[in-house]
């Protein structure tokens, strides 16, 4: 789960880490309140979206008049912010943060994520901050400094000193480092991150240790014993398909093909939607029903596939492991007569029960196409929807 | 011959029962594994399915000597039974449960690296070896013994590698799967390193996914150690960056963990890899000249 910049400054703050004053605002008088609250003559209007690459989009802007924060407000609230990060719509913008303005000498990153490959937290610092990190990291790899966290200890300050040192601090700076580098593993564990980046992490004008940007990733999983954070979920940055999806445990992530696929199994959705690009067609989406595939989860899965309007064909893969396709069988049945589906659906099925739930499907007087094999279930898909893309 | 399970394995069965761990473990019987208990904590004294319950898993492993053991208990709790069963000296532990948090993981494995013990999964189909024990999700009778390892970070796309070499007659040693979580118990590469042991094991089959690796450390290892041939294929060609394909392990993040880069990997390893998964069985085949 992403939170936004302004939820996860306040977690900041919370935790211990040095931030700007800021306040979020949800309209143009609220942004204008914000900045007069704040003090000042000089603020960072910046919009609110599950996004990176905002500032070159134009969502981040330095103001000096609280006319310029309303008309920043008026230009931004209520449309949407499309970075290289978004898709061609973007996100939509329901909230602005306005920040005290911080005088920046230099930009640094920090970064703390989790490692599959050593199977523990690893933290990330390097000089070359505010730019794309990703970029430094393959390009010059030595730029980027690393430290393993201990699962047994958890993070010691001595790893926060070498990190400092080797960011070219000096003075107050190696102690004021060494406590935020405390902090955010503190932060990481308490609130179940899978991510906290601060890009840029800065030395301000007076020599201090800032954060100007908050980026935190919460583990989905462990949702269930965060309550806190729970309520911070702002589905309005999620798509629509997906939050309905998840709420009937469905994992369903939106493509921009027009072949539907229902499939059991992440592993073999994706093979399905590999398949299907293999004989010249283009899924539409992920989409796994688990592997019970319940009747009235095939139901709800068809409605969210065809409520995308570029779907001109569905193909259900099933394999049956402990589940009948028999019983997968009559649960199609039941959601197509129930929901109506005006477009070719090409089912395959295989293992537990696959004839007679092809047999059931044949018996049922409904316009299916079955399919005798994987390949020849994504050949028929794509001839279905109008043939090769 | 096979790997990690066979007729002698003594398993237990924690979250015996609730209705996932009944599920299963009728079924682990019906296919002849040697289920001997079960662990539910509070139930101790009973019996379950005609077998003895246990309130904890040192005292299920000191009454039945089972040196396996399969968990079923939800994933808030699953931290907790995998750390009880180290304890209680299991050898091996296979973990079904989807859903477990990372972190809870990173702890289990830094205790797992040090214990001795085997995980498998989580969030995994679980470990078969055709015709003498099924601990696991997976349907039975798509199995056959024989002579291919199958290792698979995913479920239902495991099962229709498995089917093909079913239906080939060339059959299985042991299927192996290792689950979509970032933090899995056992690798590609720990079980790679077994199926090269294993006389039994003629050839290898292995279903990666995107995000994350291990696949390419699969590669690396494969290079360097493994003389038996090998089919890969890897799923998730067709995901966009970013996005979490249904396995908390299947994203491709920063540009990384891409099935291109796993295929090239594979490739440059000596790996004959497959872009249909419907080629899995013709490819081992070719690789191998059987029939």
């Amino acid at each position: 789960m992403n939170l936004h910049e302004y939820q996860a400054k306040r977690l900041f703050a919370d935790y211990g880490l040095p931030v700007s004053v800021g306040y979020v605002a949800d309209t143009p008088d609220e942004a204008v309140a914000a900045a007069e609250r704040i003090g000042g003559t000089v603020w960072v209007c910046k919009v609110q979206v599950h996004a990176g690459g905002r500032g070159n989009a134009g969502g981040v802007q330095l103001v000096d008049s609280t006319d310029e924060v309303r008309s920043f407000a008026e230009r931004w609230l209520g449309t949407r912010l499309v970075t290289v990060q978004t898709d061609a719509d973007g996100q939509p913008v329901n909230q602005i943060y306005i920040e005290a303005c911080t005088g920046i000498e230099r930009e640094l990153y920090l970064g703390a994520v989790i490692d599959r490959s050593s199977s523990c937290i690893v933290v990330m610092a390097s000089k070359d901050g505010g730019v794309e990190i990703e970029k430094v990291a393959e390009e010059t790899p030595e730029k980027i400094f690393r430290v393993a966290i201990d699962p047994f200890v958890g993070a010691q300050s001595f790893q926060g000193r070498d990190l400092a040192f080797q960011l070219g601090m000096e003075g107050n700076q190696i102690s004021q480092f060494t406590n935020l580098f405390n902090n955010l593993m503190n932060l990481f564990n308490k609130l179940d991150c899978s991510l906290v980046e601060i890009n840029p992490l800065v030395i301000t004008d007076v020599g201090d240790v800032q954060c100007l940007d908050a980026k935190i990733n919460v583990d989905g999983n462990a949702l269930y014993r965060q309550e806190g954070l729970r309520s911070m979920r702002d589905i309005s940055q999620e798509d629509a398909r997906e939050v309905q999806a998840d709420a009937f445990g469905l994992n369903y992530v939106a493509l921009d093909g027009n072949i539907g696929c229902m499939v059991n199994g992440a592993g073999l959705a994706m093979g399905t939607m590999d398949l299907v690009k293999l004989y010249g067609g283009n899924p539409a989406n992920f989409l796994d029903v688990g592997g019970a595939a319940s009747q009235e989860a095939v139901a709800e899965a068809f409605k969210i596939i065809l409520s995308d309007t570029n779907v001109r064909a569905v193909l259900i893969n099933i394999f049956g492991g402990i589940v009948s396709c028999a019983t997968i069988a009559e649960g199609i049945i039941v959601a197509i007569e129930e929901i109506g589906v005006d477009v070719p659906v090409v089912v395959r099925f295989e293992g537990n029960s696959a004839d007679r739930g092809s047999e059931r499907l044949a018996s049922s007087g409904l316009n299916l196409i079955a399919a005798s094999s994987l390949v020849d279930a994504a050949e028929k898909a794509v001839s279905a929807a109008g043939g090769s893309a | 011959m096979s790997i990690l399970v066979n007729r002698a394995t003594r398993v237990i069965c924690q979250g015996f029962t609730g209705s996932q761990g009944t599920l299963h473990s009728e079924q682990a019987l019906a296919y002849g594994t040697q289920l001997v208990g079960g662990v539910t904590p509070g139930k101790g004294g009973s019996y379950h399915l005609g077998l003895p319950v246990f309130d904890s898993v040192r005292a299920a492993a000191e009454e039945t000597n089972a040196n396996a053991t399969v968990i079923y208990v939800p994933a808030a709790y699953c931290k907790d039974s995998i750390l009880e069963a180290i304890d209680a000296g299991i050898e091996l532990i296979v973990c079904i449960t989807e859903g477990i948090p990372t972190l809870d993981m990173l702890e289990v494995k830094a205790r797992i690296g040090i214990s001795g013990a085997r995980l498998i999964g989580p969030n995994c189909p679980g470990v078969i070896t055709p015709g003498e024990c099924k601990i696991g999700i997976m349907p039975g009778d798509i199995h056959l013994p024989g002579k291919v390892g199958v290792v698979s970070r995913s479920g239902t796309l495991t099962y229709e590698a498995v089917k093909q070499t079913t239906d080939k007659g060339y059959g299985q040693t042991t299927c192996v799967g290792i689950g979509g979580d970032p933090i899995p118990g056992t690798h590609f590469v720990d079980v790679l390193g077994l199926f090269q042991q294993d006389d039994a094991t003629e050839a290898i089959v292995m279903v990666g996914e995107i995000g994350g690796t291990a696949e390419e450390e699969a590669a690396e290892f494969i290079k360097m150690e493994v003389r038996k041939p090998v089919v890969a294929y890897i799923a998730g060609v067709t995901a966009p960056p970013g996005k979490r394909m249904g396995h908390a392990g299947a994203i491709i993040a920063g540009g990384k963990g891409t099935a291109h880069e796993k295929f090239t990997a594979l490739e440059a390893a000596g790996v004959r890899t497959v872009k249909s998964l419907a080629d899995i069985g013709e490819a081992l085949a070719e690789v191998t000249g059987w029939e």
